[in-house]
């Protein structure tokens, strides 16, 4: 055939496309060659491979000089050796060298156990570091969700990568050069003074410790021994399709009962579920966009259409920079972890007889933007926040393995009433198209009057970066968008911009494949296959809910009933919604 | 987000470059020479403004003035004086003269006398090596200098000499 060339990889004959490197013809057929710098997700166009780290090199006979497998496209007739002496020594000398110049702080890193750099000393049997030197060293840098730690910089650049290319933020570059290079942000100022969305990205593919996220468990712990303190915990969607990842079981097993009762045994007083508040954020934004798109009908030329989501504080944070003439555009509807928080320490809190300052809010979450967003000053009350602390899904796994839990074990056990009671729409929140689909399951019912009757939306579904569909809503078409990672959202907003589309609704998720692969989830290391496993995870609990439509969860209707009123009512306007702030950099100029 | 301050000079002069380059990215060095030939150094307002004119991220411009030693970001001297420390003049003793300048000079390389009249600098291959070790004042190109040239060379500066001895 003429579109496949063969070659020899460690004596075995083998067929690949041609175009194909030598790392991707020997993965193919179970050639496992190791890699530091580079970083593939198979097919969401995911790549990081600057042939710069060198350790992934190979012996191609006829050459004079051993060939990087990521960065070298594999020919016909080649004959290749991945483990030659001449190969490991290489390696080996690499892998030492970088070492040399890299904090020998294993114990004590957040990283260890998950670093890609200790996985290869380990794999290439280091024992000794026969190179003795300076250390570059580098200030350390702290924000509301990230901790950068340049000294553990091993310039890979894939953070540079996804700040830039796939969410197009563009916070981070490489900067000086030489034994003096690094990772970081425009003059080296600190990531709170730049317009980092905290989408936490960078460090879902950091392969050492230069970028993790700032450690809430230390706060968790102190308020959870406080016996004047009542703490409760809600769990956003997605972290039950990956939690179960830290424990050994297979990506896209659903941990739900097990989560629910190990948070329990961590002494938490209330398990309840931020699927919950993901209902209410359907009945407020689905009722927005439903009296948007009515008065943009009667003719209504000041109405903002298309309604975009704002569930996610990264796209939020993003468009406050970078579209600050647009933040009239999104749903003023927050985000369902901060609609938990505000209706935690007013609604619960009065049900309770609890002072909100004894009532401490903690949410699971598979996200870094959410710890920033929890510190967002319109979200407290008197200093007291709405919600307390943010922890990650990696941060949850780490309390319970502190706390001699044996996940295994553990039986299923449901939330706690009434912030624990969601439908299916809530579920599917933490994937892609999720909640544009949760929208829509309402939004016909109400508009319409009229019972759904599919209430699976496959053609909102998918992994795809940018998609779109029209959903009839009975004879009135609404059209509908969806964008996941930053880059493909600044697409769809330029398009707007520009007058280009013409959505009644977008969704957009900054991180890719939605929350599901979000910067807080245990580390993917470049299978994407994981990812659509947790997706998968997500629609079959929906699937298995009785109740799939927001508008029905009954605790919703009695939270309206007993003290919202209705959706968009003053009280819901005052607890649920919110306002956006222009953060562009003003440009002065002077004389 | 800091308040960027620029004059209507500097401001004037980086949409001007950045237009006679059509706004392309790819000529982003090109850009950065012209913009420090016309104002002197780059501080990061300049790279702000270039950043917006470019339509790229100002962390990918401070990424690049950052990785060529000739770009700088602080204002040079009247006379910006430049020490080659490529290998032929760097054999023939380039470092000693470098030294003589910042011992005589009182300033580090990168640094700006207190007065402004003269910068230090250090850099790679002017393309002279046969005048090894060469040094650049301004525009000007002094050969097979010793550190018994430096006092001279300085004496020489239009300014006068700021060691007084």
């Amino acid at each position: 055939m003429m579109n496949t060339i063969q070659l020899k990889i460690d004596n075995k004959e083998l067929e690949v496309p041609k175009g194909t490197t030598i790392l991707d013809a020997a993965k193919r057929n179970g050639i496992h060659i190791p890699t530091l710098c580079h970083m593939k997700l198979h097919d969401m166009n995911i790549e990081n491979k600057p042939g710069g780290c060198r350790v992934c090199v190979v012996d191609v006979k006829g050459r004079r000089n051993l060939a990087p497998a990521c960065v070298t496209e594999a020919e016909n007739g080649m004959e290749i050796d991945t483990h030659s002496m001449r190969v490991i020594n290489a390696r080996r000398t690499l892998t030492e060298l970088i070492i040399s110049d890299h904090p020998f702080e294993c114990l004590t890193c957040a990283k260890s156990g998950n670093c890609e750099l200790q996985q290869l000393a380990h794999d290439m049997g280091i024992r000794e570091i026969h190179f003795e030197g300076d250390k570059s060293t580098y200030r350390k840098d702290t924000s509301p969700a990230i901790i950068r730690d340049p000294d553990k910089c091993i310039m890979c650049r894939r953070c540079e990568m996804m700040c830039n290319k796939i969410q197009t933020v563009g916070v981070l570059s490489a900067i000086n050069r030489g034994f003096m290079a690094v990772v970081s942000p425009p003059f080296e100022e600190n990531l709170d003074h730049s317009v980092c969305t905290y989408c936490g990205q960078c460090v879902a593919v950091c392969p050492t410790g230069a970028l993790t996220e700032v450690d809430h468990t230390p706060a968790v712990i102190r308020a959870l021994s406080d016996p004047t303190k009542t703490v409760i915990v809600q769990t956003a969607p997605a972290v039950r399709a990956a939690l179960g990842e830290e424990f050994g079981l297979e990506p896209g097993t659903l941990v739900t009962g097990k989560m629910a009762a190990a948070l329990r045994r961590l002494g938490f007083h209330f398990v309840f579920d931020t699927d919950f508040a993901a209902d209410l954020t359907i009945m407020e934004e689905g009722t927005e966009l439903l009296d948007r798109l009515q008065r943009h009908l009667n003719g209504d030329q000041t109405v903002k259409l298309p309604i975009l989501t704002s569930c996610c504080p990264a796209w939020v944070k993003f468009f406050e920079h970078q579209f600050p003439t647009m933040i009239d555009i999104p749903s003023s509807a927050k985000s369902p972890q901060q609609m938990f928080g505000a209706i935690a320490k007013t609604y619960f809190a009065q049900k309770q007889n609890i002072n909100r300052n004894d009532l401490v809010v903690v949410s699971i979450m598979p996200c870094l933007a959410k710890k920033y967003e929890c510190s967002r000053e319109e979200f407290s009350h008197d200093g007291n926040p709405d919600v307390d602390f943010a922890l990650s899904t990696r941060e949850l796994a780490a309390l319970i393995k502190l706390a001699n839990i044996d996940f295994h074990a553990l039986p299923d056990e449901d939330f706690d009433h009434p912030l624990g009671e969601s439908t299916g729409a809530g579920v599917i929140f933490g994937t892609t198209g999720g909640v544009i689909e949760a929208a829509v399951r309402t939004a016909y019912e109400l508009q319409t009057g009229k019972t759904l009757q599919r209430i699976n939306f496959e053609e909102l579904r998918g992994m795809e970066g940018i998609r779109d569909a029209t959903i009839d809503f009975d004879g009135l078409p609404i059209r509908i968008g969806i964008a996941h990672g930053l880059g493909n959202a600044r697409q769809l907003l330029e398009d707007i911009k520009s007058g280009k589309s013409h959505y009644h609704a977008i969704e957009i998720m900054s991180c890719p494949g939605g929350c599901i692969g979000g910067g807080g989830q245990p580390y993917h290391h470049s299978n994407s296959e994981i990812l659509k496993a947790r997706q998968k995870a997500l629609y079959s609990e929906d699937e298995a809910k009785t109740l799939r439509k927001s508008h029905e969860n009954p605790y919703i209707i009695k939270l309206y009933e007993e003290f919202l009123g209705k959706p968009m009512s003053h009280k819901a306007h005052q607890l649920l919604h919110t306002g956006y702030f222009d953060r562009s950099t003003t440009f002065v100029e002077e004389d | 987000m800091p308040k960027i301050k620029l004059s209507e000079y500097a401001t004037t002069t980086i949409k001007e470059v950045c237009a006679s380059f059509n706004h392309n990215e790819g000529e982003l060095i090109n850009v950065l020479h012209q913009v420090q030939h016309k104002l002197g150094y780059l501080p990061a307002e300049v790279q702000e403004l270039v950043a917006i004119e470019l339509n790229i991220p100002v962390a990918k411009v401070y990424g690049v003035v950052t990785f060529y030693s000739f770009f700088t970001m602080l204002p040079q001297g009247e006379n910006p004086i430049s020490v080659c420390m490529g290998t032929a003049c760097y054999v023939r003793g380039a470092e000693q003269v470098l030294d003589e300048f910042r011992r005589q000079l009182k300033i580090d390389v990168g640094e700006t006398s207190a007065d402004g009249k003269f910068s230090l600098n250090a850099l790679r291959c002017v393309g002279a090596c046969g005048l090894a070790p060469v040094v650049m004042v301004g525009d000007r190109v002094h050969g097979r200098v010793s550190p018994s040239d430096v006092k001279k060379i300085l004496a020489e500066c239009k300014d006068g000499c700021l060691t007084h001895n």
